[in-house]
């Protein structure tokens, strides 16, 4: 399946979770956070959300600014 | 003796500080730089911003909430860079979910890239749907009165005009529209915006403004921490001026030094 991550395409095995998602990328344990389709994704459903083909996942985390 | 020096903490969204410089963590060289610029400035809230991870790269590289850890600093994650009510309402769900349920965030949203002037259409509509999802939405506005009463009323926690242009370093422009904002407005006044040095900071206070935010104005200094260490005291004495109140201005000279019993009298 394909999804967009953070605004580029991606190719990933079907059934992933956002969870796996997170290792796969080694960000186990960071400070981010997720959101799907513009929606938040907690951290307590990680392990249970499943991507799908065609979602837009945004992987945030806090910089510098003003 | 009297301890006359006693004032009261700034109070915002049930948080209490008795430091009244808010800054920022943009511009700095390095985190080492962020951190003792931050240090030294006292500043107990720290605001920042939220953007894509970078993907693909050291996983272990340093961290911003390393350096502002959330039990030692209120943390004020912003909206910078939103230039609509939907973007900035997104960046502050993903900011509470970054943070753990943190509902303290300060909304600016945009009007264009090169003068980063706060649209206030947008603005307005963005505060209106935070603080209906139970946000604590401290606002950066124009400095316009009847645009920072309208954000009061839709239930804003701190009302924070700019002085002039974010990074400009142009000081406060249009100090009678901010002293107007701070007479009605019964929320902290915060100017966040446009300070380049200590005595913009100190005009805010002596205006009456409740705190100052910034960023630019220390990062950019030619030595930040020096900077940091500048405006915490032009804050304090700005507030214990404003606190003091100033003599009255008058037209013509008035000697210190008595009349009285000079020698060609």
């Amino acid at each position: 399946m394909q999804i967009q991550l953070n605004g580029e395409a991606k190719h990933l095995a079907a059934g992933l979770t956002v969870a796996q998602l997170i290792d796969s990328l080694g960000l186990r344990g960071r400070r981010i956070a997720v959101e799907r389709n513009e929606e938040i994704v907690p951290k307590s459903e990680h392990k249970i959300t499943r991507l799908v083909d065609g979602d837009r996942i945004e992987i945030v985390h806090a910089i510098g600014g003003g | 003796m009297t301890d006359f020096l006693q004032d009261q903490p700034l109070r915002i969204a049930g948080h209490a500080f008795t430091s009244r410089l808010l800054v920022g963590t943009g511009k700095y060289k390095d985190f080492d730089e962020t951190a003792d610029a931050i240090a030294a400035s006292g500043a107990e809230v720290v605001t920042f911003a939220v953007r894509r991870t970078n993907l693909g790269q050291d996983a272990d590289q340093p961290n911003l909430l390393d350096v502002v850890p959330p039990d030692r600093f209120t943390l004020l994650p912003n909206t910078a860079g939103c230039y609509t009510a939907k973007d900035a309402v997104r960046t502050c769900k993903l900011a509470r979910e970054l943070l753990d349920g943190h509902k303290l965030v300060k909304l600016e949203v945009l009007g264009d890239d090169s003068t980063l002037y706060p649209n206030v259409t947008e603005t307005l509509k963005a505060a209106e749907e935070l603080l209906a999802d139970g946000f604590d939405v401290m606002v950066y506005t124009s400095d316009d009165p009847i645009v920072a009463r309208e954000l009061e009323r839709l239930g804003c926690c701190a009302i924070m005009p700019l002085g002039s242009l974010i990074g400009s370093g142009h000081g406060i422009q249009n100090p009678h529209n901010i002293r107007l904002i701070i007479e009605q407005t019964s929320v902290p006044v915060l100017v966040d915006a446009g300070i380049g040095t200590a005595s913009d900071a100190a005009m805010a206070m002596e205006l009456g403004c409740d705190g100052v935010l910034m960023n630019s104005a220390i990062a950019h200094a030619r030595q930040p921490v020096l900077m940091a260490s500048a405006m915490k005291k032009a804050v304090e004495a700005g507030r214990e001026a404003f606190l003091a109140g100033r003599m009255p201005r008058r037209q013509t000279a008035d000697p210190s030094s008595p009349f009285a019993g000079r020698i060609n009298g």
